[in-house]
């Protein structure tokens, strides 16, 4: 994939190494000159000096044909523009945005950006579900069609442990992306089984969520 | 008319002592405590300080009961965001934004955010100059 990070923070610096070591085509955008000098050091011709909202530095290096822009600036006001003249000059079909303010991700999604990620919420919901349910901790949100990314650490108490995932009953719209077992990354198939300890991704549908809990948390 | 207007640049200060002058509920939000000497002391409007994509100050401002919104920072990305908050979770009926970047005016202006170019009405006033001669 090509990818456009606008906002060479320590966010964006950190997205662009591990997308690049993952294989991916990345470029990342900063205004500060200083900021620039000191990490293209690092990155060569994978930072380029810019501001991501003016047309000539996405112009530049080719927005046309990125898959995805991820905007990580420092504020919102400049994080929602970009997404927007992303989709609106350059049709690309994906733009993601941190948001500092929770209350702007409805915003940012009835605007257009495809999915919002707020470390405040995180945290929010992070301590909430602690209280809630154990260990659901959603990852990413798609608002506008009611889809969220959940991660979840298995205990020995799941009911989904020691069996093939063919022989459970997934509520419908549930989709396990991958499971961690240490430092390997399974890619579930039928016969996939889980072990306790397992760290497992999943899609999920917002009204599934209670089934999801049921499942995945709670013993037999 | 109940009026918010973001930023106390020269513009905006100018218009919001006009618009308060003739008889409008007036209230002016700026991040900088020192952008409020451009309003005359005896100006009857309500000065807010604070950071205008912020839903507190906005609503401080009055944001809930306002006709009309005018953003006028001197930073594009904030008054288009401002705008598009107002618009959207506020439901001002009319917003306005002044955009100094010719594509981001152009590309906001299909959005149906009423945008105001500073950068095309100078060069066309100065092409009229330039025609005159």
């Amino acid at each position: 994939m090509y990818i456009v990070i606008v906002g060479g923070g320590d966010v964006g610096l950190s997205l662009t190494r591990l997308l690049q070591e993952h294989g991916h085509e990345v470029v990342l955008v900063e205004k500060d000159p200083t900021r620039y000098a000191k990490l293209s050091e690092e990155l060569g011709e994978a930072i380029i000096m810019g501001d991501g909202a003016e047309l000539g530095t996405l112009l530049d290096l080719g927005a046309n044909r990125a898959d995805v822009l991820v905007a990580v600036t420092e504020t919102d006001q400049d994080n929602l523009v970009i997404c927007q003249l992303a989709k609106l000059i350059y049709l690309i079909p994906r733009t993601i945005a941190i948001v500092k303010d929770p209350r702007n991700e409805e915003l940012f999604s009835s605007l257009g950006v495809d999915a919002t990620v707020s470390s405040t919420g995180i945290i929010a919901s992070l301590i909430e579900e602690k209280i809630d349910a154990g260990m659901a901790i959603p990852l990413l949100a798609f608002k506008e069609c009611g889809l969220e990314i959940f991660k979840t650490q298995l205990s020995t108490e799941s009911s989904i442990i020691k069996k093939k995932i063919s022989q459970l009953d997934l509520p419908k719209d549930l989709i396990i992306i991958a499971a961690l077992r240490g430092s390997q990354v399974i890619i579930p198939k039928g016969d996939t089984v889980f072990l306790p300890g397992d760290t497992i991704i999943m899609l999920i549908r917002e009204e599934n969520k209670e089934a999801f809990k049921r499942l995945f948390l709670e013993a037999v | 008319m109940k009026i918010v207007i973001l930023g106390c640049s020269r513009v905006g200060a100018m218009l919001a002592t006009y618009l308060a002058k003739n008889g409008n509920d007036v209230a002016v939000i700026d991040s900088k405590e020192g952008s409020f000497v451009r309003l005359p002391k005896e100006a009857e409007v309500k000065r807010i300080l604070g950071m205008g994509v912020e839903h507190d100050v906005l609503k401080k401002a009055g944001i809930e009961e306002a006709d009309v919104f005018l953003a006028l920072t001197n930073s594009d990305n904030t008054n288009l965001t401002a705008a598009q908050l107002v618009k959207h979770t506020f439901k001002v009926p009319r917003v306005a934004s002044r955009v100094y970047d010719v594509q981001r005016a152009k590309s906001f202006e299909g959005l149906h955010l009423n945008i105001i170019c500073p950068t095309v009405d100078t060069v066309e006033k100065f092409k009229e100059f330039l025609k005159s001669g």
